[in-house]
Parts: structure tokens; C-alpha cells; sequence
């Protein structure tokens, strides 16, 4: 087993850099130029604090992800569960000392930019309960122990999450570990069975919420209830969109971005504004280049010989996944206003430092697929 | 070994689990193309309406009004460029210290600077607040000057109503100012197109043409921001003048008639006796309409409303006057077509008739000896009268002075102040004051005292329809869209006359004759009342009649004393009159002059007749030659 080790480790440099996806690689690149230029479009056409602000992450966190990629993905197995506790660590600090900023309190400052632990935690899930299922014997995976185990799992960083407060990603890490759960080969029926409950539960779970949580869920159901207050984002939202039309109303030419009419625009209503200038057409090319990115990602897992990597892949495709459908439903008014970004699109250095990890650690398993891991 | 084969089971069931995924996947992804074609596909339309009502917002601009004119095609109600100065306070750096620049600059008053700030903290900051309204030159000058140092300061030119005759035609006109918001809600014209700093029409044409006058806004289409901020104008789209209204006047008539009552108390109308154009109108004191445009001050406005002459009060339409002597061409002619009387009737006038114990006076003391018609016309003998009208009573009188519009508006349409007057008679007296009708009450409703109450536009209409020969007309101050001349005006009066005889006023055109050559004789006769102010050269001479209207009862020690007019108190003369057509030979006008306690008809009122023929005779041909009225183009 050592001896294999060595081996699997044994990769030269440039053997490493024939093992790239690079099909995956040009994909992010493309899409890290096109979030550049419509954060440049946000800024209305000029070079701005948010373009500089989301280039210079992107200058930081691209090579990073190069990095990761070549950092063999057996120590990601190592320090899963080190990873996940420190962010852990992370939540418990900002529920304390976090920066407080409307009404929530989930960042720390560090200094280059403003964190928020629980963007991380969306990666640390996954990383965790993959190397759990990667470790656990497929008898035990069904016991009420083992359950018990990763149900807390899931359900720690869930309560900081909550009390933070913010639903919208309490709810997405939740989704991105019960995806690994799932994979992992629990049961299907336990998963009707906590369907069903919380189907039931629905009605006494909103009554926990907060009233600003139900004017969204309110809004939703209805959003010209209040069109000048709550229901403007969404309302605005759909006229920006609906107005693109098939081919757009052109780069920089998007009125109501240009005219602030959309709210939010450099961060969850991104896809809006690109939308409104590149029309269906754009939407519809946008839609496949994430289409590409998460089958990519999803044939490394296909290929990687260790179970770790193959949770981790499909779990993070997944996650992608879940992230882009949850965003583009909510500024289509199919769902809910959950806060919850565009990867690598959306302004914001949290969301894409865990992106961009995920994707390093992605690229090293495909650099490293043909491995396993004891 | 063991393991490795629990390994590959458990690769199967992630890559079984994976496969499931994926498919579902690709179902909602499918799902979100789905909703993004409807979306920007399907509803395109709708939510491309929608963008764009976001970001285009319209501005309304005040609606420029349409000319008046007189007849001569003189703008006598037109529009001025105005200089305005507007704040927009966005672009001010330091509000105090502008405020302090513009109060030395313009002398603004300190209540005028406190209403800037408080404009300012109501309005968005790139609302413009309006300084002044209207710059002098020198001031819109001296801004200029100092622009630099009065950041977010814009001088604006703007459009604004102007009646260059200032007080002119006020009393016709009427004049605009802001509207409140009653009047902005009670026209659905104004309702639509009102922006702050309009202005409607408050009295007088101004305000019953309102609607033809008001023209339609200009548009300015912006694309705003989500706050409502203009980006930038996408569209200035032009609006329309009000309609051009032309009047019947003119205003050579019109200032020689304010001339003649100025600093009196009093009215002057004139009119064509065939298309019934009126030619003047004028009721005196009058006051400058263009005070109003801005906001009349307190000072200016208790000046005008205090002035004991009264120049608030529309004189010709809403003044009302005993007729006095005036009226006995109509009491002649009256008992004429009833057959009381003919020219060879005579009458004693010993200076006072005696009736049931009461004493009723001629005006001359002595008495006129034996009159008839003709001299007692002329002479305007009193006790002719008494006894024709005892003769003839009240209500036969009646019929014939309601015949000539005596007790009816004449231009109700147009002014919403003017008054019917009224001519009595028994029923009316019943129905009224509830009591019966007494004898003496004919006779002094003879000489036009007593209950007749008439306005001078009345009088000027009685007197234009004797001396067309007696046929009805209609009096209009408004050229409408086929003008009458001269020739279609006669012809369609004797047209009339002839398929609708009730619009023919006698039955005998002898009479009208008598009564027509009566009034010639007091003006162009020795004896007669007015011939002091005859003029001898046929081409104006003019035929007319006096008349000396009561303001109060004369008490027997008054008229043994026999004051001079300025021995009497303004307020107990009486009010002087005087009707006149001309010229003689072939009449086209007839006027009537009233001056409020202005002591008698012959003295006050008949000399200013004869300035006035002279003029609009002069005029009378240039007048012929404008009747076309496309020849005209402002």
C-alpha cells in the first residue's frame, strides 16, 4: 500500500501539467473574463472599485486554484476533517466577534478581504463527509450510528449558520451534504421518510422564521403585493431579463442595471444584468458554459480511481450545480430571495475562494485520478 | 482483497447515485431555458414596455396661450418672453452664501429668502426652485454677469401672457393668473394639461375662451434613473399654440374712449348697427391686468380695490343705471305703434304735472309751453311724457322696450358678470314686491327713472337697432369664422325680417322714421339738448339723446336752492347719459356714453360723442377694407 503510495505521488511536473483538465481550465478562465466584463458593466462602463476589487480576487485566487491543483488531493483527504473543524473554528469566532453589517453578523476581516466562514463551509462539508463515506464500510453505512454521525455533521455549522442569521446558505450547505449522504449510499427510503417529515414540519418551520424571511416567502408567492417595496427586486428583476429579449440590448446598454433599477446588481442579481444585455441568446450560452464546467467535473469524478475523489466531484458538480439553479430561480421568480451568488460571477471573495479551491482540488483529482487512497 | 471488492461495490453506488443526478440535472436546467424563453422570447414585449416605462419619464410644459387680437389684427393679448431665475441645488456649493449674493443682486425681501429655503428642503435636489418669476433686463443682465460666482444658478427663458395695453381692454379681456385648485379640477382641458407655473384665464374672455385659448403642453421625454433623476432628453416634442381669437374692436376707438373717461367713473360702448360688432367697450377706471401674471402684491391690489370709483367693476355689462331720458325714444316709438299718439299730439308742459296729490317735475322749471313729439324729444320735455306714458301704461311700454333687448344680457355667452337689468311692469311688480302697480310709477318709468334698470350695452344695442331702421341684432365682440360685411349683414336683416317677421321690431317703419328725425332734432336743432355738440358736416353728423339720470330723490329745498354740480356731493350727482347713432344720412355705429355722477347728459356725456364720431367715421372705411379676415396673418 505505501509502495503504491509512492508511486501515485511519484508524478513528474510536467507529466502533472499533461494530466490537466484543460477543457475545464479554458472554462473557468472564459467565465472568470466574462464575470470581469460585466462587473465592468456594473460599474457602468468604467474600471471601478468593483471591477478592480473582483479582478485583483480573481488575480489572487486563480493562481491558487493552480496551486491546489497541483497539491496532491491524498492531503485534502488528510486534513478533511482538520479543514472542517477549523472552519468550524471560523463560524464560532464571527457568531462572537464577526463584523455585523444588515442586521447579520457572518464576516471576519482579513485585512486583503472580508471573509465569510460559512462560503468555506459549503467546500468543508463535502470534503468531510467524503472522506467519512470514503472510509466507512458500505455495511455500516446504514447504521444509526453512522447516521447520527454525519447527520451532526451536517447539523453543527447548520446551527451557526442559522443564528448568523442567513437561510439561504444554511440551506445550500445542507443541500451539498445531504447530495454527499445520498452518494454515499444511504438508504433512499430514509430520504422519502425526512421528506415527507419535513413536508409535514413545513407549516411549524415557518413559524419560526423571522418576519422578514415570510414577507420574502410572501413576495414570492406574490410579488405585486408590495411592487415598491418588497416585490421591487423581483419585479425588476424580470423586466430587466424580459426586456433582453433573444439577442440583448447590447454590452453596457442595459438600462435598468444603468439606471438602478436592479438591486444587488453586482452580487446575486449578476445573472440580470447579464441577461438584460446579452438577451436568450447570452443566457442560453451562459447556462452551457456551467453546463460544461459541472460535466467536466463530474467525468473526473467518473474517472478517479479513489471513492474520495469521486465524492468530492460529484458532491462539489453538485454544489455548483444547486448554487446557479437556486440563483437563477430566484431572479426568475421561481423561488424565493434567498441570498445566494452566482459562482465566480457574483462579486464577493468568499464565495470565490471556496469556488476556486474546489475547483484546484477538482483539478488535482483529475491530476491525480488514477490513484487511490488508503 | 476483501476490501478493494467493498470498494468497488461502493464506486457502484456513487456512480448509480451520480447517474440519477446528472438526469435530474438536466431536467431542471431544461426547466430554467424553458422560463428564460418565456421570459425574453415569449413575453418580450410586455417587459420591454415595462423597461422602458421605468426609464422614460415625461415633462409637461406650460402650454402656450393663443393671440387675442382686434379687429386690425393688433395683438391686444400675446405672449412675452419672460427671464426667470431658477436654483437647482444640487450644483450649489455653498446655499448661504448664493442666497446672500441673490438677495443683494435682486434685492430679494427676507420673507422671499425664507420661502427658498423652504422650497428647498421640500424638493429633490435637482428640482429647480424658481427665484424670480420675472427679471427685469437689467437684473437677467446683472445674474449674467455674476454667473461665475453663482454656482447652480440658471437663468431660464420662458414664455408669459402680456396685454400690451395694460388696462385697456381689461374689462373685455379679463386677465390669466394661477389657477387654484378648484379651477384646476372643474375643466377637464385644464385638469389634463396643468404643470406648476401655468396660468388660466381668471375673469373676462380669458377665462370663458379658456379652452380654445390654452394651447397643448410641450412634451420633453427623459430617461430617469431609478430616484427619478433626468439622465439625459430623448424627445422635445413641440406643442401647439392656443387658437388666434379675433375681436370686433378696435382699439384706436378703444383708447380714445379710455381717454375721454379717464379719471371719471363711467362706460363707452359702440357698435355696428348692421353686423352688431361691437367696436368699444370700455368701463372706466380700469387697472393693469398685467399686475395679476406675477402675483399681485397686497399694496397694489387694496390700491385698486379701495379706489372709489370702483375699477373692479365691469361698468358696461354689470353696471346698471336708470336709463333717464334715454329711453324716450322707446316710450315715442311705442306709443307711436300703438296708435297713442301721432306727430301731431300736443301736450302743455307748464314745468310740473299734478297726479293724485302728487307733483311730478319737468326739468325746466318754467315749462316748455305747447310740445309735440318732435320739440318734446328735443328738448327732452318731461311732462310730454308723463302724459304719453299715462297714455300708453307700463305694460304696452314694456313689450317694446323687451323688443329692444331692454332687461335681457346682450353678450351672456361671453362674460359670466354681466347683468340683465330690468324694465318693469305690473305683473312684474306683483310677483315681486308683492304690490300693486301705481299710476305715478308709469309716469316716471316714462322718463327712464324709477324701477328700469339698464346696462349700458343695453342702451348701445336699443339705440344700434333704432337706427338700422328696427331690426333685430345680434351683438358680437368675436369675429367667428365667416365675418358679416356690410352688404350680407343688410341683406339677411331684410331676408329675415321677411321669413321671420317677430325678428322685425315695428310695424310701421313710419315711426321708426319719427322717432329717428326726433333724435336728429336734439342734436342738430336750436333748443335741442345736445346741439352744443353737433357736427355740422353730414359725413359725421350724428342724431342722438340726453338723458340726466337720478341717483336720488331731488327734495323740494334742493330744487329751490338749484345747485351747481359742484356744490353737490360726487356721491348725490347724478349720472349723465347720452346715445347717438351717425352718421345721419346713412348709419353704420351707435354708441352710448355713461358718466357715474357726472351731472347732465348734455353737459358730461354728448360732447365726448362727438370726439368719438369723428374718429370712427375716419376709421369706418379702413375698417370696410379688413373685413376679409384671411388677409390678416400674425
Amino acid at each position: 500500500m505505501f509502495q503504491r503510495d509512492r508511486l501515485n505521488s511519484e508524478l513528474s511536473f510536467f507529466q502533472k501539467i499533461k494530466e490537466i483538465d484543460y477543457t475545464l481550465l479554458i472554462s473557468i478562465i472564459i467565465l472568470s473574463i466574462i464575470s470581469l466584463l460585466v462587473m465592468y458593466s456594473t460599474d457602468g462602463g468604467e474600471i471601478l472599485y468593483h471591477t478592480k476589487s473582483h479582478f485583483s480576487k480573481l488575480a489572487v485566487f486563480f493562481p491558487m486554484m493552480i496551486f491546489i491543483a497541483f497539491f496532491n488531493i491524498r492531503h485534502w483527504h488528510t486534513f478533511a476533517y482538520v479543514f472542517y473543524f477549523l472552519i468550524i473554528l471560523l463560524l464560532f469566532y464571527v457568531s462572537f466577534f464577526g463584523l455585523k453589517a444588515s442586521g447579520s453578523q457572518r464576516w471576519m476581516d482579513l485585512y486583503l478581504f472580508v471573509l465569510q466562514p460559512s462560503e468555506l463551509m459549503k467546500i468543508g462539508i463535502i470534503l468531510c463527509l467524503a472522506k467519512y463515506y470514503h472510509r466507512v464500510k458500505i455495511e455500516n453505512v446504514n447504521t444509526l450510528t453512522s447516521i447520527i454521525f454525519v447527520l451532526s455533521i451536517i447539523i453543527i455549522p447548520i446551527i451557526f449558520v442559522i443564528s448568523q442569521p442567513d437561510l439561504g446558505t444554511s440551506v445550500l450547505i445542507a443541500l451539498s451534504g445531504l447530495i454527499v449522504l445520498w452518494l454515499g449510499g444511504v438508504r433512499v427510503k430514509y430520504f422519502v421518510y425526512s421528506f415527507i417529515t419535513f413536508l409535514i414540519s413545513l407549516p411549524f418551520i415557518i413559524s419560526f422564521l423571522k418576519p422578514y424571511q415570510k414577507l420574502r416567502i410572501l413576495t414570492f408567492l406574490d410579488p405585486d403585493r408590495d411592487p415598491l417595496g418588497a416585490g421591487y427586486q423581483i419585479i425588476q428583476s424580470k423586466i430587466a431579463i424580459g426586456s433582453g429579449g433573444l439577442d440583448g440590448k447590447g454590452f453596457l446598454k442595459g438600462t435598468q442595471s444603468y439606471l438602478d433599477f436592479l438591486p444587488e446588481k453586482h452580487t446575486d442579481f449578476i445573472f440580470t444584468l447579464f441577461s438584460e444585455e446579452f438577451g436568450f441568446i447570452g443566457s442560453v450560452g451562459l447556462l452551457i458554459l456551467y453546463t460544461i464546467i459541472i460535466f467536466r467535473i463530474i467525468r473526473i469524478g467518473a474517472l478517479s480511481r479513489s471513492n474520495f475523489s469521486k465524492l468530492f466531484c460529484f458532491g462539489f458538480a453538485f454544489s455548483i450545480f444547486i448554487y446557479i439553479v437556486v440563483n437563477l430561480s430566484m431572479v426568475l421568480g421561481l423561488l424565493p430571495i434567498v441570498g445566494s451568488p452566482l459562482p465566480i460571477m457574483s462579486y464577493g471573495g468568499s464565495s470565490m475562494l471556496a469556488t476556486m479551491i474546489g475547483f484546484g482540488i477538482v483539478l488535482s483529482a483529475k491530476i491525480n485520478h488514477k490513484q487511490t487512497i488508503a | 482483497m476483501i476490501k478493494e471488492n467493498f470498494g468497488i461495490r461502493k464506486s457502484d453506488v456513487i456512480n448509480r447515485r451520480m447517474f440519477i443526478i446528472g438526469a435530474a440535472k438536466i431536467i431542471i436546467f431544461t426547466g430554467i431555458v424553458a422560463r428564460l424563453f418565456s421570459l425574453q422570447i415569449n413575453e418580450n414585449k410586455k417587459y420591454l414596455t415595462l423597461s422602458d416605462k421605468n426609464r422614460i419619464r415625461e415633462w409637461k410644459l406650460p402650454p402656450t396661450r393663443g393671440n387675442i387680437v382686434d379687429y386690425f389684427g393688433n395683438i391686444i393679448a400675446g405672449n412675452l418672453k419672460v427671464y426667470q431665475l431658477h436654483i437647482i441645488p444640487e450644483q450649489v456649493e455653498n446655499f448661504n452664501y448664493l442666497l446672500l449674493r441673490l438677495k443683494t443682486l435682486l434685492n430679494l425681501s427676507e420673507k422671499k429668502i425664507q420661502k427658498i429655503v423652504n422650497l428647498k428642503n421640500k424638493l429633490k435636489p435637482w428640482d429647480s426652485i424658481i427665484v424670480s418669476e420675472n427679471l427685469s433686463w437689467s437684473q437677467f443682465l446683472k445674474v449674467n454677469n455674476y454667473l461665475y460666482d453663482l454656482v447652480g444658478v440658471k437663468p431660464v427663458m420662458t414664455i408669459s401672457r402680456n396685454y400690451p395695453f395694460s388696462e385697456m381692454y381689461t374689462h373685455v379681456l379679463g386677465y390669466v393668473s394661477q389657477p387654484n385648485e378648484e379651477e384646476i379640477l372643474e375643466n377637464e382641458i385644464v385638469k389634463e394639461r396643468f404643470v406648476p407655473g401655468m396660468k388660466i384665464g381668471k375673469l373676462g374672455l380669458e377665462k370663458t375662451l379658456e379652452n380654445q385659448l390654452i394651447g397643448t403642453n410641450a412634451i420633453q421625454r427623459y430617461e430617469v434613473n431609478a430616484y427619478g433623476k433626468r439622465i439625459n432628453q430623448l424627445e422635445y416634442q413641440k406643442g401647439l399654440q392656443g387658437s388666434k381669437i379675433r375681436l370686433t374692436v378696435d382699439t384706436e376707438v378703444q383708447k380714445l374712449s379710455a381717454q375721454l373717461l379717464s379719471n371719471k367713473a363711467g362706460s363707452i360702448s359702440v357698435m355696428d348697427i348692421y353686423t352688431g360688432d361691437i367696436i368699444a367697450m370700455y368701463s372706466s377706471p380700469s387697472y393693469d391686468p398685467n399686475l395679476f401674471l406675477f402675483g399681485i402684491s397686497q399694496d397694489e391690489w387694496q390700491l385698486i380695490r379701495n379706489n372709489p370709483l370702483k375699477p373692479l367693476i365691469n361698468k358696461t355689462l354689470s353696471g346698471l343705471y336708470s336709463p333717464g331720458s334715454t329711453i324716450k325714444p322707446i316710450v315715442a316709438l311705442s306709443a307711436l305703434e300703438n296708435n297713442i299718439i301721432n306727430t301731431n299730439f300736443k301736450v302743455k308742459c307748464t314745468g310740473k304735472t299734478e297726479l293724485y296729490g302728487q307733483t311730478f317735475h319737468c326739468w325746466k322749471e318754467k315749462g316748455h309751453g305747447w310740445v309735440s313729439l318732435k320739440n318734446a324729444m328735443k328738448q327732452s320735455c318731461d311732462t310730454y311724457f308723463y302724459e304719453v306714458a299715462r297714455l300708453l301704461g307700463v305694460d304696452r311700454l314694456n313689450v317694446t322696450a323687451k323688443k329692444f333687448g331692454l332687461g335681457e344680457k346682450v353678450l351672456g355667452e361671453y362674460f359670466d358678470n354681466e347683468k340683465r337689468g330690468l324694465f318693469p311692469n305690473t305683473n312684474w311688480k306683483k310677483n315681486n314686491l308683492g304690490r300693486g302697480w301705481v299710476l305715478g310709477e308709469t309716469l316716471i318709468t316714462g322718463i327712464g327713472q324709477g324701477y328700469t334698470q339698464t346696462t349700458p350695452l343695453q342702451l348701445c344695442l336699443m339705440t344700434a337697432q333704432i337706427a338700422n331702421g328696427g331690426y333685430k341684432i345680434k351683438p358680437k365682440i368675436i369675429v367667428n369664422d365667416d365675418p358679416l360685411s356690410l352688404e350680407d349683414a343688410k341683406n339677411s336683416m331684410e331676408l329675415q325680417a321677411l321669413q321671420k317677421p317677430n325678428t322685425r321690431l315695428f310695424n310701421n317703419p313710419k315711426n321708426i322714421k319719427i322717432v329717428q328725425e326726433a333724435m336728429f332734432s336734439s342734436t342738430n336743432e336750436q333748443f335741442g339738448t345736445s346741439y352744443r355738440s353737433r357736427i355740422d358736416d353730414p359725413k359725421y353728423q350724428f342724431a342722438g339723446k340726453t338723458g340726466t339720470a337720478q341717483v336720488k330723490r331731488i327734495s323740494k329745498r334742493e330744487r329751490e336752492l338749484d345747485l351747481k354740480l359742484e356744490q353737490i356731493p360726487y356721491k348725490d350727482r347724478d349720472h349723465a347719459l347720452y346715445v347717438a347713432y351717425g352718421p345721419y344720412k346713412n348709419p353704420r355705429y351707435a354708441l352710448s356714453i355713461i358718466v357715474e355722477h357726472g351731472g347732465s347728459g348734455s353737459k358730461a356725456a354728448a360732447p365726448m360723442a362727438k370726439e368719438l364720431f369723428k374718429l370712427i367715421i375716419d376709421r369706418d372705411e379702413l375698417r370696410d377694407k379688413q373685413s376679409n379676415f384671411e388677409n390678416i396673418n400674425i
